[in-house]
């Protein structure tokens, strides 16, 4: 598991859309109101995808394919995160990464 | 255990991409509803279903399938679903994953509920037939961009064949693809969309129907923290003599009914929408719903606890009594 800080993954982000969970404050407001309860989601995945931590964020696609995009967490977040579209980026990204593997 | 997520995710852009529908409903059968009301073909304001209540209930079904699938020896195979989905052109699932008829005929009911509701304000509205098709909502999510933006371009080609201009939706997912989503897929896209529950409440008078006793309302997330339609139910369900309580979590905070995972993890689909559940139990026995996923999420956890029925059946049932047609509160 590679844990080299890079921009590579960030960077191919923002090319598919306004990736933006550079403004989070990591208050954890978000996991709180999540309906699935998981930790993960959103604040610590999109840090691995700030740190560019592609491989770890390859090793939560269940975790990012899980989610709702309800925004229940997006209604109460005090930095006004679009984690939700944040959430579906990372999933085009991750459809490029299974095609790519095919 | 599921399916690998990128098989599953895979069968359903296969679907997309093959016949303009992430599943399998023959497009004359999903449109028999409005040749029976006689809607014109087309015109400046149409009604668009998006399909999304007459497919709804495959995707329980492909959910049931898909468990069957995860639980045989052929959850081994990686990419075997999808080979196979592909080999079948798209039909497979369609041959295996039946809802029952009575799921599907309630449902099916659903857009002609609509019109009638909107003819009763003195809205009238053409349709689109063949062409109205799936909006791609479960693609969109799925992070499908690519696929998803070359159906948005054959549905807006569609709206000028047919001089469209004006856009009457009933369900939150259709109705947030063509109005937030496919403004940015389609260049110079100008079309004006309106939920029906945005239409009907703006042509809503004083009038107060007899009460029809108390129902606690499920806001869809979609429309609540999407679209922003949150009030207009509340004040249409009050028009028509329904009590409306609200759950522990309600309006812009609404809780999710599990859906949207539903297709690729049905166990945590399962746990939202059993939590959900307890909280709408707890304040009513009848609960009214506004999106055909969030109907059918629910119904499948609710069990004899809740008696879940869609927005356009109990704003129908006070227009008949009013009328004397004899429904029952
Ligand atoms: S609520 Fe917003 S600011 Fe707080 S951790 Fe979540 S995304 Fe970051
Ligand atoms: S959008 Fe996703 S991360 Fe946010 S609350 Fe809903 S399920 Fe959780």
């Amino acid at each position: 598991m590679s844990t080299v800080v890079t921009s590579v993954l960030a960077d191919e982000l923002a090319v598919l859309g306004g990736f933006d969970a550079g403004v989070c404050m990591n208050c954890g407001v978000c996991t709180a109101a999540c309906p699935l309860g998981l930790d993960l989601l959103p604040r610590r995945l999109l840090r691995h995808a700030l740190l560019g931590m592609a491989e770890r964020v390859q090793g939560e696609s269940e975790a990012i394919f899980s989610c709702l995009l309800c925004r229940a967490c997006e209604a109460n977040c005090p930095a006004g995160v679009h984690i939700a579209e944040d959430v579906r980026l990372l999933r085009r990204w991750l459809l490029g990464k299974f095609e790519e593997a095919q | 255990m599921a399916l690998p997520t990128r098989d599953v995710v895979g069968v359903l852009s296969d679907n997309m991409r093959m016949r303009g529908s992430v599943l399998p409903v023959p497009a004359r059968r999903a449109s028999r509803w409005a040749r029976r009301l006689g809607l014109p073909m087309g015109g400046p304001t149409v009604l668009y279903t998006g399909l999304m209540y007459q497919i709804i209930p495959y995707i329980g079904s492909l959910s049931r399938l898909q468990a069957r699938v995860a639980a045989s020896p052929l959850a081994r195979f990686g990419g075997l679903a999808r080979l196979a989905n592909r080999a079948s052109r798209g039909y497979g699932l369609a041959l295996v994953a039946r809802p029952s008829r009575q799921e599907q005929a309630e449902l099916d009911r659903v857009p002609g509920n609509v019109v009638r509701l909107l003819r009763a304000a003195g809205v009238d509205v053409g349709y689109l037939y063949e062409d109205d098709l799936y909006t791609g909502a479960l693609a969109y999510d799925l992070g499908s961009d690519e696929v998803v933006a070359s159906h948005a371009r054959r549905v807006a080609a569609a709206f000028a064949r047919h001089g469209v201009r004006e856009v009457i939706t009933i369900d939150p997912h259709t109705t947030n693809m063509l109005r937030s989503v496919y403004p940015k897929l389609v260049e110079g896209y100008d079309v004006r969309v309106r939920s029906y529950l945005e239409v009907l409440a703006e042509h809503a008078g004083e009038a107060r129907a007899p009460s029809a006793g108390r129902a606690v309302v499920h806001d869809s997330c979609v429309f609540a923290r999407y679209e922003g339609v949150l009030d207009q139910p509340r004040r249409l369900l009050a028009a028509a003599g329904v009590e409306v309580l609200e759950p522990l979590q309600s309006g812009r905070h609404t809780w999710c009914c599990g859906g949207p995972a539903e297709s690729l993890y049905p166990e945590k689909a399962a746990a939202v929408a059993g939590e959900r559940v307890a909280q709408l139990s707890a304040v009513a026995r009848d609960c009214v719903t506004m999106c055909p996923i969030c109907l059918v999420s629910l119904r499948q956890a609710c069990g004899a606890r809740l008696a879940v029925r869609d927005i356009s059946e109990y704003l129908l049932d006070a227009r008949r009594s009013q009328a004397g047609v004899g429904v029952s509160t």
